[in-house]
């Protein structure tokens, strides 16, 4: 069925194109059956879409290896499971899944889209006609999957890194978060055409920048911890260009979200929002660049790649062309308010944002700077994890702080006795912990120290605003604590959701400090009976055992763990051999302690013929940072979740206009 | 297998240009054809419509943080006249009166 796949893919590319052209036109002549019918073409290729990437999984489930796709990614043992992530566990496959997903999103948002404005509609259905066209294109004419061959007896297989089922769901959620950010971006852009710089786009968007960002968010948890259990070095992340190409996109939607709301309580930061929306769309096409045109591992990889120079040449495009439009629209984008105090919630709000921006941009110049060297100067100077923590450290921690001191700030201007009084309990929280923990030792790190104080100043602030909050609904409406609680919340979804968000980052970071800054490492050559300690930790070795599994050959170190006199268990650190691969893995062995939030996390580096080079590390509380994935998804469901009591304020605000006006 | 493929894409073929050409299908000859689009004084009545809900907003924030104690006496007395104001402003340049709603939203602007 290749032929099926192909035709799909060159219908759906001709359906984009008609979107992109027709539907430029019809905004642009006021045409409203053509306006109608490009939208309906955009509905067309996501159909299209779903046919091609259907045969594609049938031809992976079917073990067709006269797909070359198929016969490169899977290998008739391969389990089922990995037969489906092998969709995009290959360039073609997630280019597919890019436009699955692009074309269905577009899909949604002209449906839900029809209900706002036909004008801003008409300019946002050609803008994504236009990311279509493009992703169609290369999967038509640069990089098919349906390319075809003899049937070989078996398959490569699968990159033996990729067989966790983690890969299953993780470059999924990242897909959805590049995609999603597509939407914001379409309708910033419709709205700039359709020269409509009123909320209209921010309120139609609100939701898909908020689902963007939180798959972009989780799939980058789920990835880190693939990469704690399975890539088997005994981290979580790297600074890795790929995984920095995640996070930078991230970066720029979290400063986005926030300084939108300055845009709808003040009417400002107009031209600003746009710039972010503009970035993180760039970055999304920059990291998919990154990771699909091979130029991470070497300048020449990328000339070599058929896909590099059209990706390049797209990114520039999108950026010269949205930022030209920004240009031209400047009289429509000025606020018609200024800023009444630098001590407000809105000033930390812009804080905030020039800092997650500053830490954006320094990722990306780290990223950038081995490519442009190598490009510049022939040889490639690695930008590597010192760096990167340096200006995490530099730009986190203040961030970390504004997280605690923006809550306690009023909007428009705060006095000093009101910051006093509300900063007295946080403060002297995040003060009381600090010392308590100078006292106790975790001064050995003076930024952990400080990310720790930062981190118990930020909590108490958030739970000092739930407090306060439920303490003035009960004095309102009277009932329990838990029911004002729970009013308190659903009468303010975004704001509180966003406080559970900000619990969870600093959740986060006191795992990432704790885990790197506070961790220990022990390696030693172990014969059957020898034994090494770590903190705290006896490990023997007791020799080796192996298993033969359909696609690979299963090799395990026996570890005993004891701790004082106590028999913990044995763990089995080891190596798996793939057969069709032709692969080794490093399969690490974990002893979780939910006590403590932290990890003793077994590697055997060296498997010899009778020792073992084993190397164990001890990670306090490595488990806060899965543990606030889920903390951060409660927090980004509250804000995600509709509010009644909005939605008829807008639909009132929309459906009012028309008569007034005409009266 | 190939005929299949051939079935199946022509169907598929046939149906999408089917579905974009439905808006011309249903509607051969419509009387107007012309787009939705927000004239000037929609345009400013909209900017009025979302000072007036932001400045509702802001009046509803600064009573509750004034509740919970983030918002000192003296602090809100002095932020309340001019929020209150506003929303006046806004709320009278859109409530219906006996004169023109044109005129009356153009004058505000």
């Amino acid at each position: 069925m290749p032929e099926l796949g192909r035709a799909a893919l060159v219908l759906c590319l001709g359906l984009a194109l008609y979107a992109l052209t027709a539907g430029a036109y019809a905004a642009k002549t006021r045409r409203r059956r053509l306006a109608r019918s490009a939208q309906n073409a955009l509905l067309a290729a996501f159909g299209a879409a779903m046919v091609a990437a259907v045969v594609l999984l049938a031809a992976l489930l079917r073990h067709d290896f006269s797909f070359v796709y198929v016969a490169e990614h899977t290998s008739v043992e391969l389990p089922t499971p990995y037969k489906i992530s092998a969709f995009w566990g290959g360039q073609e496959g997630s280019l597919l899944l890019w436009l699955m997903i692009l074309t269905g999103f577009s899909a949604a948002a002209v449906a839900f889209g029809r209900r706002s404005g036909a004008d801003l509609l008409a300019w946002v259905v050609p803008v994504l006609g236009l990311v279509t066209t493009f992703f169609a294109f290369m999967l038509v004419a640069v990089s098919s999957p349906f390319d075809t061959q003899v049937a070989p007896a078996d398959g490569a297989g699968l990159n033996p890194s990729l067989q966790n089922p983690y890969m299953m769901i993780h470059p999924p959620f990242l897909y959805l978060g590049f995609v999603g950010l597509t939407i914001p971006f379409a309708f910033a852009m419709g709205a700039l055409l359709a020269r409509r710089t009123d909320e209209l786009w921010i309120v139609t968007t609100r939701r898909w920048t908020l689902f963007a960002w939180t798959a972009l968010g989780i799939g980058q948890l789920l990835g880190a911890h693939w990469a704690y259990v399975e890539v088997g070095w005994g981290g979580y992340y790297a600074w890795d260009p790929v995984e920095n190409a995640a996070l930078m996109p991230w970066l720029a939607a979290t400063a986005f979200l926030h300084s939108v709301m300055i845009q709808e309580k003040r009417g400002m930061l107009k031209v600003w929002n746009m710039l972010l929306v503009i970035l993180a769309f760039c970055l999304a096409l920059f990291g998919t660049f990154l990771t699909r045109s091979g130029i991470v591992s070497s300048i020449h990889s990328f000339t070599q790649s058929p896909l590099g120079p059209w990706f390049l040449g797209f990114i520039c495009l999108v950026t010269a062309g949205s930022l030209a439009l920004v240009f031209s629209r400047l009289t429509l984008l000025r606020a018609r308010t200024r800023m009444e105090s630098l001590v407000s919630r809105e000033a930390t709000f812009l804080y905030n944002n020039l800092l997650l921006v500053a830490l954006c941009l320094t990722i990306l110049w780290g990223v950038a700077f081995p490519i442009l060297s190598e490009a510049v100067r022939g040889e490639q100077i690695t930008v590597s994890a010192p760096y990167y923590n340096f200006f995490l450290r530099i730009f986190g921690l203040p961030l970390l702080l504004l997280m605690g001191i923006g809550p306690l700030v009023a909007w428009r201007r705060a006095s000093l006795r009101s910051l006093g009084r509300s900063f007295a309990w946080p403060a002297a929280i995040g003060l009381l912990i600090g010392g308590a923990l100078l006292a106790l030792g975790a001064g050995s790190s003076r930024a952990g120290l400080v990310a720790y104080t930062f981190s118990a100043f930020v909590l108490g602030s958030i739970g000092y605003e739930f407090v306060r909050g439920a303490r003035a609904r009960r004095a309102l409406a009277g009932g329990s604590w838990l029911n004002a609680l729970s009013e308190l919340i659903a009468r303010n979804r975004r704001r509180y959701g966003g406080y559970i968000v900000h619990a969870s980052i600093v959740l986060l970071a006191i795992g990432v400090v704790g885990s790197s800054a506070y961790q220990t490492v022990r390696e030693a050559r172990l014969e059957p009976g020898q034994s090494m300690t770590v903190a705290g930790n006896r490990l023997v070795f007791r020799g080796y055992e192996s298993r033969r599994r359909p696609n690979h050959l299963a090799i395990r170190a026996n570890v005993d763990v004891y701790r004082g006199g106590d028999y913990l268990g044995r763990y089995r650190p080891g190596k798996n051999k793939y057969f069709a691969e032709d692969q080794v893995s490093n399969e690490v062995s974990i002893r979780r302690d939910w006590l403590t939030g932290g990890d003793l996390f077994l590697i055997a580096d060296g498997i010899h013929d009778r020792s073992v080079d084993l190397k164990a590390l001890v990670k306090p509380l490595v488990n806060l940072i899965w543990i606030s994935g889920f903390i951060f998804l409660a927090g980004a469901l509250v804000t995600l979740w509709p509010s009644a009591a909005e939605q008829r304020r807008l639909a009132a605000r929309y459906r009012e206009l028309r008569p007034l006006v005409r009266a | 297998m190939t005929t299949v493929a051939l079935v199946v894409g022509g169907l598929l073929a046939v149906a999408s240009v089917l579905y974009v050409a439905l808006p011309f299908l249903r509607e051969p000859a419509p009387r107007e054809d012309r787009l939705d689009e927000p004239g000037t004084l929609e345009r400013r009545a909209l900017e009025l419509a979302e000072e007036r809900d932001r400045a509702l907003g802001a009046l509803k924030e600064l009573e509750f943080d004034h509740r919970t104690g983030k918002i000192s006496d003296d602090d809100y007395r002095e932020l309340v006249g001019p929020l209150r104001r506003r929303v006046a402003e806004a709320l009278h340049a859109l409530e219906p009166r006996a004169e023109s709603n044109e005129e009356r939203v153009r004058a505000s602007g």
